[in-house]
């Protein structure tokens, strides 16, 4: 095979349509939802469900990332102030950390792998065995019956999930603090009310619903994109999970910028 | 179907495909793997959209209708899937029942009786609590028939019906199709590339070959039909295309 100069244009080119092309039909799905959400009849009775299998069913994982995250910060900031800063700011470490930063971020890189995977594959599954086609041939829009009520879940369940995971991660450095760090508990919750403030609970709850959108609706697009069998349902959610991890991060710069 | 061009990508599939059915007839479109035939099938419902040429339905000119307008004109018409198509997460009875739920008035027990009466017809009877994984092939297919025919549609596609299944399993579905066509008068467009199966259930057959309608004409005419295309394909002897090319 030979190389041509322009080789690596062509390829940039390439790149970049598919890149535009790509954000094109991400809109034009948005788009889609958003005018789909007058189908109250067709998502209305599949929003429960879907709540269920999205926020509920993923309550254990959070609360597992989180009792340890807790457990690990009290641990950490136990290590780093000891001889400098007083003991009791490691409840201010512990909540303000958990609350701001890693109770929405690592559970929302969590239900990108558990919530995104699986929708991008349950929705490219029934792409590729026409089972989409077959919703338009029975008169139902399938961006009301499948993408609808999966996005809105998302957006209500994520933050939910969320408050709890942070609940959890406070309360696992807490317990942390009293059994292991021999700290009192009058000491660690000084140091969580010294600089708490309930918008803190605002702001976490503001970016994972931004995260619930984006795992919920990239999942989505991604599983409508999927052709060619298996192989491309498996291709569809390694990039549903990739693309949706990376906007979330880009996303927790931009609320803390816009937000903070 | 007029003059209706269709490509993926360079790939031209439709060039220039032109075909009328007839109401009340059943028309069975032949031809090879990958000629078009699912795709020229799909532009009737909507499912695919034409780069160039028109489809009309009933008058209508499918590709200029509003979404709306699309639903009910779907709603005439009952698609059986290759593969199915069934809803993994439902049962049999949801999966009839779902075009009932969204296209018609019926109560619950009118579209459990209903349902019941789409199995019955496909026979199908005591399924209706199994899921798709739990069939076979063949009674995939007729479960897919048994959703598709739910709503009474006027008109009745069928995607490769017969594909992959048993002689015994075909003759059955083939018997469903000619039986839907006798009793309840609908109009059917059958994909398929089974030769026997297309001269059991249709009133005329059209050969689809290089993107357009090659041979049109009644299961006779194709048996006797002296053009090698035709011939290299129902006597599945492809040495007879290479004179062609």
């Amino acid at each position: 095979m030979r190389f041509s100069v322009l080789d690596p244009v062509r390829a940039l080119g390439h790149t970049v349509v598919t890149g535009v092309s790509a954000v094109g039909r991400m809109g034009y799905l948005a788009a889609g939802a958003v005018r789909a959400l007058r189908q109250v009849d067709i998502w209305g009775g599949l929003l429960l469900g879907q709540m269920a299998r999205i926020g509920v069913e993923s309550v254990p994982i959070a609360l597992f990332i989180a009792t340890f995250t807790g457990i690990v910060l009290a641990l950490q900031s136990s290590y780093t102030f000891t001889g400098a800063i007083p003991l009791y700011f490691v409840g201010t470490l512990v909540g303000k950390t958990m609350i701001l930063e890693l109770g929405p971020v690592l559970t929302g890189l969590a239900l990108s792998g558990r919530v995104g995977a699986n929708i991008a594959a349950e929705l490219g599954t029934m792409r590729v065995t026409e089972q989409v086609d077959a919703l338009e041939t029975l008169a139902y829009d399938p961006v009301a019956y499948l993408v609808v009520p999966r996005i809105l879940a998302g957006a209500l369940m994520f933050p939910m999930v969320v408050i709890l995971a942070d609940a959890v991660g406070v309360l696992a450095g807490w317990g942390t603090s009293l059994y292991l760090l021999d700290m009192s508990s009058p000491e660690f919750l000084k140091g969580l009310r010294l600089f708490f403030r309930p918008y803190d609970v605002t702001f976490g709850a503001i970016k994972s619903l931004s995260f619930g959108l984006t795992v919920t609706g990239i999942g989505c697009f991604f599983g409508f994109s999927a052709t060619g069998g298996a192989e491309g349902v498996g291709r569809a959610t390694t990039r549903a999970v990739v693309v949706s991890s990376m906007i979330l991060l880009v996303l927790d710069a931009f609320w803390a910028a816009v937000l903070l | 179907m007029r003059d209706v061009y269709k490509a993926f990508g360079t790939k031209e599939v439709l060039k220039g495909f032109t075909l009328e059915v007839y109401e009340g007839e059943t028309l069975s479109i032949i031809g090879q793997s990958g000629a078009g035939k699912s795709v020229a099938l799909k532009h009737i419902v909507g499912l695919l959209q034409p780069d160039r040429g028109e489809i009309l339905v009933d008058g209508e000119r499918v590709a200029d209708l509003a979404r709306e307008a699309l639903y009910r004109l779907r709603r005439k018409a009952g698609y059986v899937f290759q593969f199915a198509a069934l809803f993994d997460s439902m049962t049999i009875e949801e999966n009839v029942a779902m075009g009932l739920r969204r296209m018609s008035e019926m109560t619950a027990d009118e579209i459990h009786g209903r349902v019941e009466e789409c199995l019955r017809l496909v026979e199908l009877e005591g399924y209706g609590a199994r899921y798709p994984a739990e069939l076979s092939g063949g009674e995939k297919k007729r479960a897919g028939l048994a959703r598709a025919i739910a709503t009474k549609p006027k008109y009745l596609l069928y995607d490769e019906p017969t594909t992959g299944l048993d002689p015994v399993t075909t003759a059955v579905i083939d018997r469903l199709v000619i039986r839907m066509a006798e009793e309840l008068g609908v109009t059917g467009v059958v994909i398929t590339h089974d030769m026997d199966s297309a001269y059991r259930v249709s009133d005329r057959i059209a050969m689809l070959y290089d993107g357009r309608v090659r041979f049109l004409g009644t299961p006779d005419e194709v048996r006797a039909s002296g053009d090698p295309v035709v011939k290299a394909f129902i006597e599945g002897r492809p040495e007879l295309l290479e004179a062609v090319s």
